[in-house]
């Protein structure tokens, strides 16, 4: 089918939303990169079986999802509505959960999250304090939906954004929007986005594009990994958004070749936008048309640099060049362009849809809305988390990431890569901001966090 | 082109005038579309295994561009190979996180058992033994990738078992 306007999305979720409620329980699996390796594959087949051998398929819905960010515990599977959270997932834990859990109806607690500091076991997910004080925005959907359904991702009203604007903005409404937001770009830097749209939308050329930029290339960063591979539809509904706010009708995703699975979950994710009358021509009955082509990196660390990103898009040697002159004046194929990281793009559908303001009540004075930060390194809960600007750094490593494993002191946290810097203990109360982290010597980056205990030489790192 | 009969790729199977005809095929579907010489170069290696000069001039010819140009952009991307690699490619990740949890032990371990240093292919043609950036699975540090498949958590003493699936 072709949506043509807000009606059909209203009726996709509807549909969708009616479908899920006639199952008992609804099992999802995390599909996330780091659970994959550690075989959620097997568990979701044994799952599977498991439940036919019952003749329990048509009354449980099971659900590979995107990354829900605790990756150390992986395979990881959250049973709903119940809300309960097993980990370190098996073929036969998985047997012995169904059994339990869902046949007797009676939680299988020595599989759920266990809180060595309170020696309890934690069976509710919005209990474990690694997910309680955390806020979704970017990563809303991650871990949460099927990343392969479209319906899916519409039922938690994506694409209303899209629909919104198109039918009832005009390009510079949405700039407008993205300036108030105070949103600033999540790649590193942190230029406000609505200012990069703006010089977008008033250059003057026949032709625009607009650019993706998904070689993320800082070690230690995977957020934006898992957003293409748990929510694929929130980039390609930030990109339409994008190319529709400067007038751009040609996007670029540039995805690094380390990452073939996102690249497979992207191609998917377009092919059924387009297939749905999401991206092509008319989109939503209006005269306004956006076309999306991946393309793939081939391992070159500098590509994430905007401009050697763009030579590489051209198929040339991805080597940097001077600016300016800038993306939004010269860019792709000399023509004006502009490029947003993913988890930026990621913000912008819940920015449109839900208004500025909502957006800005999280977060500091400078620095808007959350962020994701990576944990990894020396620190139980190495994952995945976002978490509103101007949390504290220990709040961080210590309440959500609980702390250093084996009781070992912590030395240091290495912030926005290579090239931030490595925050050390009498710092660890500064709040996590743009601002505040520059004070400090490190950098925001694009949220690397990777800890280091006191066993690790500082000089052998560097 | 005596070097290409070492290629030990999976679509060893077709011989080089189907391969060079299917990717003549494929160069015709791309030559208009902008920018698109590194997407050819992936096509291409995936169906030869590796980009030696030979086929590096015969890609410069099907897309009217100097062979300098290619050969610049083969050079410049550490994902391309001039020369035959192993029938399995295994990365070891080096990024900041995997370091710090033991990424280089690892290294040490793969040198012991393969015989060979990073950047080199075993005698049999099985492995080709490469240092990776950060390949985004920082969560399950340290981690090796064979192929597309990513081992986590991996001590050195888990490597020779890990080696064994693979013939």
């Amino acid at each position: 089918m072709r949506i043509k306007n807000l009606e059909d999305l209203v009726k996709i979720k509807e549909e969708y939303n009616s479908k899920m409620a006639e199952y008992n329980y609804q099992i999802l699996v995390c599909g996330g990169g780091g659970c994959v390796s550690s075989k959620c594959g097997e568990v979701k087949e044994a799952l599977d079986r498991c439940l036919k051998g019952y003749g329990l398929s048509e009354k449980i819905s099971v659900i590979t999802t995107g990354c829900m960010g605790i990756c150390a515990l992986g395979p990881v599977v959250l049973i709903k509505p119940d809300e309960t959270f097993y980990t370190k997932v098996t073929p036969e834990k998985i047997a012995e959960i169904v059994k339990s859990h869902i046949i007797n109806g009676t939680i299988l607690e020595k599989y759920t999250y266990y809180d060595k500091a309170r020696q309890l076991y934690i069976p509710n997910i919005n209990d474990i304090p690694f997910f309680k004080d955390q806020v979704k925005i970017a990563l809303r959907n991650c871990g949460q939906i099927d990343y392969s359904s479209i319906e899916a991702y519409i039922a938690k009203d994506g694409y209303f954004a899209a629909a919104k604007a198109l039918s009832k903005m005009s390009r510079q409404q949405v700039v407008e929007e993205i300036k108030k937001s105070g949103l600033r770009g999540r790649g590193g830097a942190g230029f406000p986005t609505g200012i990069k749209w703006e010089a977008g939308l008033k250059a003057i050329s026949d032709q625009k594009y607009f650019v993706c930029n998904a070689d993320e290339g800082d070690p230690g960063a995977f957020m934006d990994r898992s957003i293409l591979e748990g929510d694929p539809h929130s980039v390609i509904e930030g990109m339409i958004l994008g190319g529709y706010a400067v007038g751009a009708n040609i996007g670029y995703i540039y995805v690094r070749a380390e990452y073939p699975i996102a690249v497979e979950r992207l191609s998917t994710a377009i092919e059924e936008a387009r297939r749905y009358g999401l991206l092509g021509k008319n989109l939503f009955s209006t005269d306004f048309e956006f076309e999306l082509e991946i393309r793939i990196g081939a391992g070159a660390f500098v590509c994430g640099e905007e401009t050697s990103l763009m030579a590489s898009i051209e198929g040339r040697r991805g080597e940097p060049r001077q600016k300016p002159p800038f993306p939004f004046e010269r860019g792709l194929f000399g023509k004006p362009t502009i490029i947003n990281n993913v988890e930026t793009l990621a913000n912008i559908p819940p920015i449109i849809h839900k208004g500025a303001h909502w957006f800005s009540q999280f977060g500091t004075e400078r620095s808007k809305g959350t962020k994701v930060f990576a944990l990894a390194g020396n620190v139980v809960n190495t994952g995945l988390v976002e978490v509103p600007m101007g949390i504290s750094l220990g709040d961080i490593l210590f309440k959500i990431g609980d702390g250093i494993p084996q009781g070992k002191a912590f030395k240091a946290a290495q912030a926005g890569g290579p090239s931030g810097g490595c925050i050390t203990k009498e710092f660890l109360n500064t709040p996590v901001d743009y601002e505040n982290i520059s004070k400090i010597g490190a950098i925001m980056g694009s949220g690397g966090l990777i800890v280091m205990n006191e066993d690790t030489c500082m000089v052998d790192t560097a | 082109m005596p070097e290409m009969k070492n290629c030990t790729c999976s679509c060893a199977k077709e011989n080089d005038e189907q391969k060079y005809k299917k990717l003549a095929e494929l160069m015709k579907q791309y030559k208009n579309s902008e920018g698109s010489l590194i997407q050819v170069l992936h096509i291409a290696q995936a169906i030869f295994g590796c980009l030696p000069l030979e086929l590096q001039r015969y890609i410069a010819q099907g897309m009217g561009k100097p062979l300098s140009e290619v050969s610049g952009v083969v050079t410049f991307y550490s994902f391309f190979a001039t020369r035959p690699r192993g029938k399995h490619v295994i990365r070891v990740c080096l990024g900041t996180a995997c370091y710090v949890r033991g990424g280089k032990k690892i290294i040490t371990r793969l040198e012991e058992i393969l015989g060979v240093g990073v950047g080199e292919t075993t005698k049999d043609g099985l492995f080709t033994f490469e240092v990776a950036r950060c390949i985004g699975a920082c969560g399950l540090a340290p981690v090796i990738m064979i192929d597309d498949m990513v081992y986590k958590q991996v001590k050195p003493e888990k490597l020779e078992n890990i080696l064994a699936q693979y013939n």
